[in-house]
């Protein structure tokens, strides 16, 4: 019951783009078209679900105060967390870089259709973001971690289809000069995410 | 002497890169509820990129293409940890505040935009005011939203009563986070009318 609750305000009430503003580099970029919006939004929900239960056992086990305990009891007062955004950093990049490489190898008409947008995952603020947040929210074991991971993710992914979807339809509209392109993108996003607070007071 | 101030004035105007090159948006937004916040964000973001741009111009040609990215990376997560662990000793509040968004100035696109876009390419001294510019280009947006939000959501300017002492009553809606977006579109919106180069067709 509580990983359904955290699951779906992840999703909802916590969205990654709507409540914190988190990955709109790459989110305001790509999409243009639900095509690739799709395909960026099914690697960011992997690239996640995979550094996320990583960078929380790094937490746990090597960067908390006192998480080195467990190799010897002299080093229950050693605190590394000065640390944890060079870690995360490193996890991230190099967790993207195998993800590529086994999309190229296994799966290489995903390859083709995602082109320079996986390699670019690892300067997503989502990713590190989702780390960071982890890390200030203390949870409690891995699965939790995991579940946040997942919701954020498919919460990112539902922004950014949404978003593509609209801005395929805004082509035949008629927009003020001004405003044209990235102006009303920024109004329309405004918008959704005054629709998307309509979740915030569930609680499961 | 006309080309580095062109360096200088390029990223504050018509290549702002907020408004024009759509970088670093992510962690904009989310500390301009406040000038406070804004004015400190700004100026470590503005740090930050211009000490990186500065040491990854100086390593440039030592730094094997290939691996390129990573080696940006630890350069600018190093930097952010050293302004981090500053905020931390001498405004602790403001550093709780600002939350998760220090640590998300490693992946802000602007660092690494200039980076691979200027540093890589050219001198020193050229790659720091680029990147101070560029810095300076996104800061002054931040205030400009971060003014608007709070004198119309809280009724006050750095935490000084302004529009509440007149008996303003406080618009709950521009505090909250989709505001900050539409905000900015008006700002562009604003840029693009008086620029019209800037127009998308």
């Amino acid at each position: 019951m509580e990983y359904l609750s955290l699951f779906v305000k992840s999703i909802f009430v916590d969205n990654m783009i709507f409540a914190y503003f988190l990955g709109m580099c790459s989110y305001l970029a790509v999409s243009k078209n639900v095509k690739t919006a799709n395909g960026l939004g099914i690697a960011v929900i992997a690239v996640l679900l995979i550094t996320l239960p990583v960078n929380y056992l790094l937490n746990t086990y090597v960067l908390k105060a006192g998480a080195l305990s467990w190799l010897s009891p002299k080093l229950a007062n050693v605190d590394l967390s000065f640390l944890s955004f060079i870690l995360f950093i490193a996890v991230i990049a190099a967790i993207t870089q195998v993800v590529e490489m086994i999309v190229e190898k296994f799966l290489p008409s995903l390859y083709s259709s995602l082109g320079i947008y996986l390699p670019l995952i690892a300067v997503n603020c989502a990713i590190l973001g989702g780390s960071l947040f982890m890390q200030q929210r203390d949870f409690a074991n891995v699965g939790e971690s995991a579940v946040y991971a997942l919701g954020s993710g498919i919460g990112w992914y539902l922004a950014i289809v949404a978003l593509a979807a609209i801005r395929e339809k805004m082509q035949y509209s008629n927009v003020p000069a001004g405003l044209k392109g990235i102006g009303i993108t920024f109004i329309t996003v405004g918008l959704m995410g005054i629709a998307f607070m309509a979740f915030m007071g569930i609680a499961l | 002497m006309a080309k580095l101030k062109e360096t200088i004035l390029n990223p504050i105007l018509k290549g702002n890169p907020i408004t024009v090159l759509v970088l670093g948006i992510c962690s904009s937004l989310a500390v301009t509820v406040e000038l406070k916040g804004a004015l400190v964000m700004a100026l470590s973001v503005t740090i930050v990129t211009g000490l990186s741009s500065l040491v990854c111009s100086l390593l440039r040609k030592t730094i094997p293409n290939r691996v390129r990215i990573i080696i940006q990376l630890v350069v600018v997560a190093l930097m952010v940890i050293l302004v981090d662990q500053v905020l931390k000793a001498y405004a602790y509040a403001i550093d709780k505040q600002l939350s998760v968004y220090i640590g998300l100035i490693i992946t802000n696109c602007i660092v690494m935009g200039r980076i691979e876009a200027f540093a890589l390419g050219n001198k020193p001294i050229p790659s720091l005011l680029d990147g101070l510019a560029n810095g300076i280009g996104y800061g002054l947006i931040l205030i400009a939203v971060a003014f608007v939000r709070e004198l119309l959501g809280s009724g006050t300017l750095l935490g000084y009563p302004v529009l509440s002492a007149i008996g303003y009553v406080n618009n709950g809606l521009v505090i909250l986070p989709p505001m900050a977006l539409i905000i900015l579109g008006c700002i562009i919106w604003i840029h693009r009318s008086i620029d019209k180069d800037l127009q998308e067709k």
